[in-house]
């Protein structure tokens, strides 16, 4: 057999990162022995053996079926606040529909100064992580679907709202800089000059989040803002592997639907 | 005298995108119909002054040098989690995308597909709530959370690679007499370890922003801390959590986008 001739190289690079990750593996507090520990071994085998046979009671399923409606609901309600309030940001947002911009090519110093405000916002927005906003609201509004709704509303308006301006922007310029040119209004131009070689990937786009939507607020559930989320971690808590064995699949359908209704959506678009 | 209008007539609209359309308002409908979503709470002046106590009991953030050392530990160790994570997962998923990319026939292929498919599916956040009973408490169920979302995601990336890399060099090693593992060492993975490489970066970035969170269950990081301190209403520490987190996400963020730019100019 002849010898690697990189040998030396993937050598160093293997212990190179083996240097890096001991800390981390101490930090994280890396013990997989503690896996096969008896104590450890036994509890986790008990909770696996009552995962079958699933819950199965009709009183069960129909709890299961309304919070799954909730979850869905909740990621829907939220995703139609989120783009109530993300389409007019965008318009504050997007350089394109800049009138002050024609001719010079150089922004007014108060416009750009709303659009820099806006866009700090949208950030803000969706920097905060979906979690974080739930766990605070929950706070706020008390326990269930409203903090979740509003949750999501939040954190995907940030992001539709950064999003949907990046797709103008880089849409074709001509349609929209001819009407500006020609005195037409901001909103007509972006009806006109910008939707409509935008509109497939906005559309498109938005279904992909819905889709996250659908799982993000499966996982806020779990802060106690309804839905499936909040059941599973009910039942996590009371040890139910039935009830949790159920809930999964129900979930990994629920996911798996989002995603061939968004994928049938979008092969639809383009 | 009558013009013809200037404008082409408008595309024919198809039924079912109009069936669609009427599903999609119906289901925004029902959404909002049926939630019992309290927005009396959340608007009225009494919900507005809590809200507005509850934002103020953040200001000012604490800053003493103590609990900050407890933030950057915590930070770390959300980015350990994050890197360990991200590691096992790559290693585990480029084995299971063996299987996944048909080498060892197509029974093999579907159930390992199907298998990363239901560990992809599953949030991170409920894999670590799952795995606290096999794990105990702190970082370490949530490192095999993260591993075991990420092995469904890259194990199905990586698997497409092998599937769509170019056949051409490993057939040549093949026809000369190269054992498929070599074939496979010498041929398939270096024509796609770039790629797996920028998939499992990728994923990396995701994993720490996921990890940030993850705590809130009890599984370690950051978000364990803020967990804490919120379930006991100490919102000033909290505050620091949330700003450490931000800063966190911001860095990786810009960090990426930096590389990506370097990389691709």
């Amino acid at each position: 057999m002849p010898r690697d001739p990189a040998w030396r190289g993937r050598l160093i690079t293997t212990a190179v990162v083996l240097i890096v990750l001991w800390p981390m593996l101490v930090q994280a507090e890396f013990k997989p022995w503690i896996l096969w520990d008896a104590q450890s071994l036994s509890a986790t085998w008990q909770f696996l053996s009552s995962f079958v046979p699933p819950a199965h009671s009709a009183e069960f399923l129909a709890i299961v079926a309304t919070s799954t409606w909730e979850t869905i609901a909740m990621a829907t309600a939220g995703m139609a606040l989120a783009m109530l309030g993300a389409i007019p940001l965008t318009l504050l947002v997007t350089e394109r529909l800049s009138i002050s911009r024609l001719g010079s090519g150089k922004v007014a110093p108060l416009s750009a100064a709303i659009r820099h405000a806006v866009r700090t916002l949208l950030v803000v927005l969706r920097s905060v992580p979906e979690l974080v906003w739930a766990l605070l609201l929950v706070r706020i509004v008390g326990l269930g679907p409203t903090a979740g709704v509003i949750a999501i509303a939040l954190t995907y308006c940030g992001m539709l709202g950064k999003v949907y301006a990046e797709i103008l922007e880089s849409s074709d310029a001509a349609a929209c800089n001819a009407l500006l040119n020609n005195g037409s209004s901001r909103l007509a131009a972006l009806l006109y000059g910008a939707l409509p070689d935008a509109a497939a990937e906005l559309v498109s786009y938005t279904i992909y989040r819905w889709e996250c939507a659908i799982r993000g607020s499966v996982v806020m559930g779990f802060v106690g803002a309804g839905g499936l989320g909040q059941r599973m971690d009910e039942s996590m808590k009371m040890m139910a592997g039935d009830e949790l064995a159920t809930m999964l699949m129900v979930f990994v359908v629920l996911v798996a639907g989002a995603d061939a209704v968004s994928a049938m959506l979008r092969r639809r678009l383009s | 005298m009558k013009h013809a209008s200037p404008l082409p007539a408008a595309p024919r609209v198809q039924w079912s995108t109009w069936a669609l359309l009427t599903g999609l308002v119906l289901l925004i409908i029902s959404s909002f119909a049926t939630l019992p979503l309290k927005w009396g709470d959340f608007f009225s002046t009494d919900a507005v002054r809590t809200t507005a106590d509850f934002l103020h009991g953040f200001a000012p953030p604490e800053l003493s040098p103590n609990f900050l050392l407890k933030v950057g530990t915590a930070t770390f160790e959300t980015l350990a989690m994050s890197a360990i994570g991200t590691v096992i997962a790559a290693i585990v998923g480029a084995l299971l995308a063996l299987p996944a990319s048909g080498r060892f026939g197509l029974l093999a292929r579907n159930a390992t597909r199907g298998l990363l498919n239901v560990l992809r599916s599953i949030p991170e956040l409920v894999w670590a709530s799952i795995l606290l009973i096999a794990a105990g408490l702190g970082p370490f169920a949530g490192t095999l959370a993260l591993a075991l979302h990420t092995v469904g995601v890259l194990g199905r990336l990586f698997a497409d690679a092998f599937e769509n890399c170019p056949p051409l060099p490993a057939a040549s090693l093949r026809v000369n007499g190269a054992g498929p593992a070599a074939t496979f060492l010498y041929a398939t993975l270096p024509q796609c370890s770039p790629q797996m490489l920028s998939y499992t970066l990728y994923r990396w970035e995701n994993n720490i922003r996921a990890a940030a969170i993850l705590g809130v269950v009890g599984a370690g990081g950051l978000g364990q801390m803020l967990k804490y301190h919120l379930s006991l209403f100490q919102m000033q520490p909290a505050a620091t959590v949330i700003i450490a987190m931000l800063l966190m996400v911001a860095a990786v963020d810009g960090l990426s986008y930096v590389l990506r730019r370097a990389m691709t100019r």
